[in-house]
């Protein structure tokens, strides 16, 4: 049989082997339960299905149920206005920090692992951090009234209509440490010689940042972005450390709605049509970015 | 502690498989953690220890919200304990339809369960097409009103005897800086403060046709109506009550802080911890002083469908031994619970306990709307009354038209 392949043009199958073999379990994983698991998750959501799961289909009443329900409605309010501001602040902070790092500073090393230190700590216990310095009666506000501001009100956890920035706020403090380090990698990627021809043309600084050198890092832009786009739809620890989705349901968000039905509400088809719902939202902004990203670049 | 029951976990696993003959182990699933709790839950594992078995302690931190997953995933995962707790009602419903909890009618007739529970209704939910699937330990009632002496006198008021006089009370508690009614975060507590309130403002008929028959028509009805205004008022008074879990509500209570909380008979562990006394201290008002009706809810034990003999032998032991007459007393006494049996002798209860035991005699009582609901429609409550509680600009006329809905809609 070997002899056959060494004759003929090498096997394609066989090139490789021993990686596509070592590759195999990543891949059932990958098709057997992400794949499966999600088509499973979608065929269920067209069910009654309650605490266990059950063939009685009911066609989209799930769905109807879904979008008339007001606590969904806010999570995807929230979600969005969430999104947005994570998105926008952390990469313009990551990526300030990151040039300011990059100015040959002394104690670099030190700056460094202060920016990124909260990284190391879980969502819950940033959640909980954070639930006590936003906290009427010891936090911030506190502070602020004891230094003679009597009247000085800062409490956004207990606040419906600005809740989600408290936990923003949050976030931020977490996460922009992670986006700088990525910045900073990419930024010491760039080579010396583009700063150099820059200055001999006399180019402002921040010209050279904004039109040179962020361009030249679109990979760097794009695996940022993936990573806080998925922290963004995943939220959930942070938020039940430090409001459980209160005050009232003002800070609740799509996972949480998918954890509550599915295994508090006993109601595994809603959980499902949410969690549905989830992927949905992903998939319509992940499809369109993927195909002008990889389709587009197709070579030959 | 914690290490402790690691161990003893660790060694009921390695022992397990060899284990032998008389002393059986058998891991019992429960949320009950707090200070009182835990006390309540020895007493459990010592009567079933005294027959010759082993109680293995799974206790499951949290509260039954974080818990109840839990439990449902082992079982039905199958990796099932020996028995777990529930609130009787519905929330094992499904597990028993699906054939993976144990029928206990055996040992239900042969201890005459029957004839000793009371009141019936417990075993009722306890019964599934005619088989008995769960054995009920203690009754809690949702339909207390906990009130501060110390705030209503710092108040310059007297200590209200019903509801109505609390709210005339509550512009002078405000006036002292003191927040008139305590309601803690969690969405479980609006919602159940509002079921409270339907019992003690549209009495029980309506209750019973809301919760039990699911009647939308009542539910937008002028009797509803009027519990929602009241809910109204209650929100009114619950305003700047930061805080989230149920006991830090009532120790606003117990501070002096708060004048009220409306809260199950289970927030009297936390005066008893505090060392205060019912009458002079603190005072109780069942059914908010308008309606004396408890709901009669509680705790029940399931046992799930075990391959090994030995244990399903256990099972049996466990089950006897939770509603032996000694052990009702000793555990119940503990958790500030009522006993499931009406024929044991409770001379150590306290005056709020004392005052729960007549009602429950003179028979006044309603079933718990775990009892009535699904955890689904109960959800679906506890949403909208988390938003109620918090968004003053949500009228009363939108809640009830949104109730509706969710009665119409309930199973």
């Amino acid at each position: 049989m070997t002899g056959q392949a060494h004759a003929g043009r090498p096997n394609q199958l066989l090139r490789n082997l021993h990686s596509k073999i070592a590759s195999i379990p990543m891949i059932l994983t990958a098709v057997v339960i992400f794949l499966g698991g999600t088509l499973w998750t979608v065929f269920y959501s067209f069910t009654n299905s309650k605490l266990l799961p059950r063939m009685s289909f009911v066609g989209l009443d799930q769905y109807e149920r879904l979008w008339a329900a007001p606590r969904w409605l806010m999570s995807i309010q929230n979600l969005a206005i969430y999104g947005f501001f994570s998105l926008i602040f952390s990469l313009v902070i990551g990526f300030v920090l990151a040039a300011l790092m990059d100015q040959k500073i002394r104690f670099e090393n030190t700056f460094r692992t202060i920016f990124l230190y909260p990284f190391a700590l879980s969502f819950i216990v940033t959640g909980l951090v954070w639930q006590w310095v936003l906290n009427p009666e010891f936090g911030v506000q506190s502070v602020v009234r004891s230094l003679g501001w009597s009247s000085f009100t800062f409490d956004p956890l207990y606040n419906q209509s600005i809740v989600i920035y408290g936990i923003l706020i949050a976030a931020l403090w977490q996460g922009t440490g992670l986006v700088m380090c990525l910045m900073l990698a990419g930024l010491r990627g760039i080579d010396e010689d583009i700063w150099k021809a820059s200055r001999v043309d006399g180019i402002p600084m921040w010209k050279t940042y904004l039109f040179i050198i962020i361009p030249m890092m679109r990979a760097v832009f794009i695996t940022t972005l993936v990573i806080i786009a998925s922290g963004i739809v995943r939220v959930y620890d942070l938020v039940v450390a430090q409001t459980s989705g209160g005050p009232g349901i003002a800070s609740e968000v799509p996972a949480k709605y998918v954890y509550d039905y599915m295994f508090l509400a006993q109601n595994l088809g809603q959980g499902f049509a949410a969690s549905t719902m989830m992927l949905i939202t992903v998939a319509i902004i992940i499809v369109p970015w993927a195909y002008l990203e990889f389709g587009g670049r197709k070579r030959g | 502690m914690k290490l402790r029951l690691l161990a003893a976990a660790l060694a009921a696993t390695v022992v397990l498989p060899w284990s032998v003959a008389s002393a059986t182990d058998l891991e019992v699933t429960h949320w009950w953690t707090s200070g009182g709790e835990a006390a309540a839950v020895a007493e459990l594992a010592k009567a079933f220890d005294a027959t010759g078995n082993h109680w293995v302690d799974g206790a499951i931190a949290g509260s039954g919200g974080t818990a109840r997953p839990i439990m449902i995933s082992r079982i039905t995962g199958g990796d099932p304990m020996g028995a777990t707790q529930f609130n009787h009602g519905r929330q094992a419903e499904e597990l028993v339809e699906a054939g993976l909890m144990r029928d206990l009618t055996d040992v239900a007739t042969r201890e005459n369960w029957k004839d000793i529970v009371k009141p019936s209704s417990l075993l009722d939910s306890c019964t599934i097409e005619g088989k008995i699937y769960c054995a009920p330990v203690n009754i809690h009632s949702w339909q207390w009103l906990w009130l501060s002496n110390a705030a209503f006198k710092k108040a310059g008021v007297e200590v209200p005897k019903n509801w109505d006089e609390f709210v005339a009370a509550a512009p002078a508690l405000e006036k002292a800086g003191i927040i008139p009614l305590a309601v803690g975060g969690q969405p479980w507590q609006s919602a159940g403060a509002f079921d409270v309130l339907m019992v003690a403002i549209a009495g029980k008929d309506v209750f019973n046709k809301v919760f039990g028959e699911k009647d939308a028509e009542v539910a937008a009805g002028p009797d509803i109506a009027k519990v929602f205004k009241a809910a109204d008022d209650a929100r009114k008074m619950s305003k700047g009550s930061n805080v989230q879990d149920w006991n830090q509500a009532t120790n606003l209570v117990i501070t002096g802080k708060a004048g009220g909380q409306i809260m199950g008979d289970w927030a009297q562990g936390e005066f008893q911890v505090a060392g205060q006394k019912a009458g002079t201290d603190y005072t109780c008002l069942p059914g908010l002083g308008v309606n004396e009706i408890i709901s009669t809810g509680g705790d029940a034990f399931y046992f799930p469908l075990l391959k090994d003999e030995e244990k399903s032998k256990a099972q049996e032991v466990l089950a006897s031994t939770l509603l032996d007459p000694k052990t009702q007393v000793a555990f119940n006494l503990k958790k500030g619970s009522l006993p499931v049996r009406g024929d044991v002798d409770l001379n150590a209860a306290n005056d709020c306990m004392k005052k729960g035991l007549e009602i429950l005699a003179k028979g006044n009582v309603i079933q718990g709307t775990d009892q009535l609901l699904s955890a689904d429609s109960q959800k679906q409550k506890e949403d909208l009354f988390s938003e109620f509680f918090a968004n003053p600009s949500m009228t009363p006329e939108d809640a009830q038209k949104r109730f509706t809905e969710i009665i119409a809609s309930a199973d």
